[in-house]
C-alpha cells in the first residue's frame, strides 16, 4: 500500500535533484528546468499531504495557484534568456559574467 | 453575492484603486500614442496619491481580517501600505529624469512598477502563506522585468537573469518549507497554524523537521530583504539594473521583506507573552537563527563595502548592512523593537533614496557610477555635494541626521532587553561604515579633477532632493510626530 511517506520521499528526490540541477547545470534553461522540478517537488507534497493528513482542500488549491504562478515564472524567465542570446549569442551563465567585485 | 466580501472590499480601496491604475496605464499606453508619456505618468501619479490617500483611513479601521482571514487590516499593514505607495512614487518622479531610460518606452515600466507596488502592499498584509505566496511572486516577477528593462544593455540583463535565478530558488526553496507546515498542521493560515503548534503535544517531537521547515521559509524572506546568507544576488543587481530601479529595490521590496519577515514570525511562530513582548514557540528557536543572520549580514556588508569602487555597489553593500541593523529590531521580540524598525525605515527610506537620486543626477551628467567620477564635485556642483555629504552622514549614524535616531532606536531596543553586547555589535560596525561613507565626501570635496565644468540640474530635480533631504536634516525637529505614528503602527493583528 502506498501511503504518505512514498510521496514524501519522492517530493524530497525531486526537491534534491531540482537544487542539484541549479547549482551544477551550465546552461540557463537547464536551471531554469531544475526551479521546476523544486516548485513540483513542493506541489507534490501539497496534494499527498493533502490527501494523508490534513483532509482538507486547502493544499490541493494552492497546487493551482503553484502550477500559475510557476507558468508566469517561465515565461519571464525564458524571455529574459532569450534576451540574452540576443545580446551575447549564448545561454551559458558562465558567460554571463559582466558584474564582478 | 456573498454580502462578507462586498463588506471586505472597502478596507481593500488602496488595492483597488491601484489595480485600476494598472489597467489604466496599460490602456493609455495603447490609447493615446502621441502624448503617452504624459499621459502614462499622469495615471501612475493620480493612481498613487489616491491609493496613499486611501491608505491613511485603513489606520482608523478596526483590526482584523478580510476575505476569510487571508489578509490582515491593522495599522501595520496600514504603516507598510503608506510607506511602501510614498517609495514607489519617488520612484515614478525620479525614473523619466534618469538617462539610462531616455530610450526606453515608459508607459510598461509604470505599470510594473504599480504592479510590484501592488504585490508588496498584499505582501505587507498577508497572513496566509497562499497569498504571501502569491503575492512575493507578484513582486519577484515585476521586478525581474524592471532590472532587465533596458534590453539591449548586457548589465542589466544579466543582472535579471541572475535575480531571476536567484529567485525562483528562493521562493521555491521557501514554498517546500510552506508545505512541511501545512502537511505538520493542516492549514494555511498563519495564526492558525500556530494555535495548533503550541496546543498539540505532539508537534514538540517535530523539533528538528519544523527547524528545517523555519530556515526554508527564512531563505524567501532573506532573499526580499537581502540578508546573508541570500545576499549573493544583491550587488550584481544593484549595479546592473537601471539606477531608478536600483533605488526602489533598495527601499520597497526590502521593506515589504520585513514586513512579511515580522508578520509570519510573530504571529506564526511565537506568542504573545505580555503586553510588550512575544516569546518563540519552546521548539522553534527562530530568535537565535535570526540573531546570528543579523550579526553576519551587518558584518559582511560592511566589510564587503570598504574596498567598491562603483558607487552603486558601495550602496548595495551597504544596503545589505543595513538589513542587518534592522533585523536586530526584529530579533529583540518587543513592541519597543518593532517601533525601532519602523523608525529606522522611515530613515532609510528618505537618506537611502536621496543617495541614489544623486547618483542618477551625477550620471546624467558623467555617465559613470565610479567613485572617481566624484572627485572635484564640489568646484562643479556644491549643492549636490553637500547634499550627498547629509545623506552619506545620516547613513553613517552621525547625529543630528535622521539615520542616527534609526540606529539610536534600534540599540536602544536591544539593550532594553538586556542584548547589549548584540547592540556592542552593531556599534562596531557603524564605526566601519563611516570609512566607506566618509570615502564618498572625502572625494566629492578634496580631490581635484580636470573637469571643472559647472554641473547644473533641472529644477524638478532640485524640488525633490529638497524634499528628501529636509526630512534627513530635520527629522529631530518631528520626533514626536514619527514616534507616535510608530506607536501606533506597531499594532498586529494576532489572527
Amino acid at each position: 500500500m502506498i501511503g504518505l511517506s512514498h510521496f514524501l520521499i519522492v517530493s524530497a528526490a525531486l526537491f534534491s535533484l531540482g537544487i542539484m540541477a541549479v547549482f551544477a547545470r551550465k546552461n540557463a534553461v537547464n536551471v531554469l528546468m531544475g526551479v521546476e522540478l523544486i516548485l513540483n517537488s513542493a506541489n507534490l507534497n501539497l496534494v499527498a499531504f493533502s490527501r494523508f493528513s490534513a483532509h482538507n482542500l486547502d493544499g490541493q488549491i494552492f497546487v493551482i495557484f503553484i502550477i500559475v504562478v510557476a507558468a508566469a515564472e517561465a515565461a519571464v524567465g525564458l524571455a529574459i534568456i532569450l534576451s540574452m542570446y540576443r545580446i551575447i549569442k549564448s545561454v551559458n551563465l558562465d558567460r554571463a559574467d559582466t558584474l564582478k567585485g | 453575492m456573498n454580502p462578507q466580501i462586498l463588506w471586505d472590499l472597502k478596507k481593500l480601496y488602496p488595492e483597488l484603486i491601484l489595480t485600476a491604475a494598472i489597467l489604466c496605464v496599460v490602456v493609455g499606453d495603447l490609447a493615446f500614442p502621441k502624448i503617452r508619456k504624459q499621459v502614462t505618468f499622469l495615471i501612475a501619479t493620480l493612481g498613487l496619491l489616491s491609493a496613499f490617500a486611501a491608505s491613511i483611513f485603513l489606520f482608523a479601521e478596526p483590526q482584523g481580517s478580510t476575505f476569510f482571514g487571508v489578509l490582515a487590516v491593522d495599522p501595520m499593514a496600514a504603516f507598510f501600505k503608506c510607506f511602501l505607495i510614498l517609495t514607489s512614487f519617488l520612484i515614478l518622479l525620479a525614473a523619466p529624469k534618469s538617462q539610462e531610460f531616455s530610450r526606453s518606452h515608459m508607459g510598461e515600466f509604470y505599470a510594473l512598477l504599480l504592479a510590484a507596488t501592488l504585490g508588496m502592499m498584499l505582501l505587507a498584509s498577508s497572513i496566509d502563506m497562499l497569498m504571501l505566496y502569491i503575492s512575493l511572486e507578484m513582486v519577484s516577477i515585476a521586478s525581474y522585468i524592471m532590472v532587465g528593462y533596458l534590453k539591449n544593455d548586457r548589465q542589466s540583463n544579466e543582472a535579471s537573469l541572475k535575480y531571476l535565478l536567484f529567485g525562483t530558488i528562493a521562493t521555491g526553496t521557501m514554498l517546500y518549507g510552506f508545505t512541511i507546515i501545512y502537511g505538520l498542521t493542516g492549514t494555511t493560515k498563519v495564526a492558525v497554524f500556530r494555535n495548533i503548534l503550541t496546543a498539540s503535544p505532539a508537534a514538540g517531537q517535530n523539533t528538528l523537521i519544523l527547524l528545517v521547515a523555519t530556515v526554508f521559509v527564512l531563505a524567501g524572506f532573506g532573499f526580499k530583504t537581502a540578508a546573508v546568507p541570500f545576499h549573493f544576488w544583491c550587488p550584481d543587481v544593484y549595479t546592473g539594473a537601471p539606477t531608478p530601479v536600483t533605488a526602489f529595490l533598495s527601499v520597497g521590496p526590502k521593506a515589504a521583506g520585513f514586513a512579511i519577515l515580522i508578520r509570519f514570525f510573530f504571529t506564526g511562530f511565537s506568542n504573545v507573552a505580555g503586553v510588550d513582548h512575544w516569546t518563540t514557540l519552546s521548539f522553534v528557536s527562530w530568535q537565535h537563527l535570526v540573531v546570528v543572520i543579523s550579526i553576519i549580514t551587518m558584518t559582511l556588508g560592511n566589510i564587503a563595502a570598504l574596498r567598491q569602487d562603483n558607487i552603486k555597489r558601495m550602496l548595495a553593500y551597504s544596503s545589505i548592512a543595513h538589513a542587518g541593523y534592522i533585523l536586530m529590531g526584529i530579533v529583540v521580540l518587543t513592541v519597543q523593537g518593532l517601533q525601532s524598525v519602523l523608525v529606522y525605515l522611515i530613515t532609510y527610506l528618505f537618506m537611502n533614496l536621496g543617495a541614489f537620486l544623486i547618483v542618477i543626477e551625477i550620471y546624467n551628467r558623467t555617465g559613470s557610477f565610479d567613485l572617481k567620477d566624484y572627485r572635484g564635485l564640489y568646484r562643479r556642483s556644491p549643492f549636490l555635494t553637500i547634499a550627498m555629504s547629509v545623506f552619506m552622514l545620516s547613513l553613517m549614524g552621525i547625529p543630528p541626521f535622521a539615520g542616527f535616531f534609526g540606529k539610536l532606536y534600534v540599540f536602544g531596543a536591544a539593550v532594553n532587553r538586556d542584548l547589549a553586547w548584540f547592540a556592542v555589535v552593531g556599534a562596531l560596525n557603524s564605526v566601519v561604515a563611516v570609512y566607506y561613507y566618509a570615502r564618498v565626501i572625502k572625494t566629492m570635496i578634496i580631490e581635484a579633477n580636470e573637469d571643472t565644468s559647472r554641473i547644473c540640474i533641472p529644477w524638478s530635480s532640485h524640488l525633490m532632493i529638497w524634499f528628501l533631504l529636509l526630512p534627513t536634516v530635520g527629522m529631530m525637529l518631528f520626533w514626536g510626530l514619527i514616534q507616535q505614528l510608530a506607536v501606533t503602527s506597531t499594532k498586529l493583528f494576532p489572527g
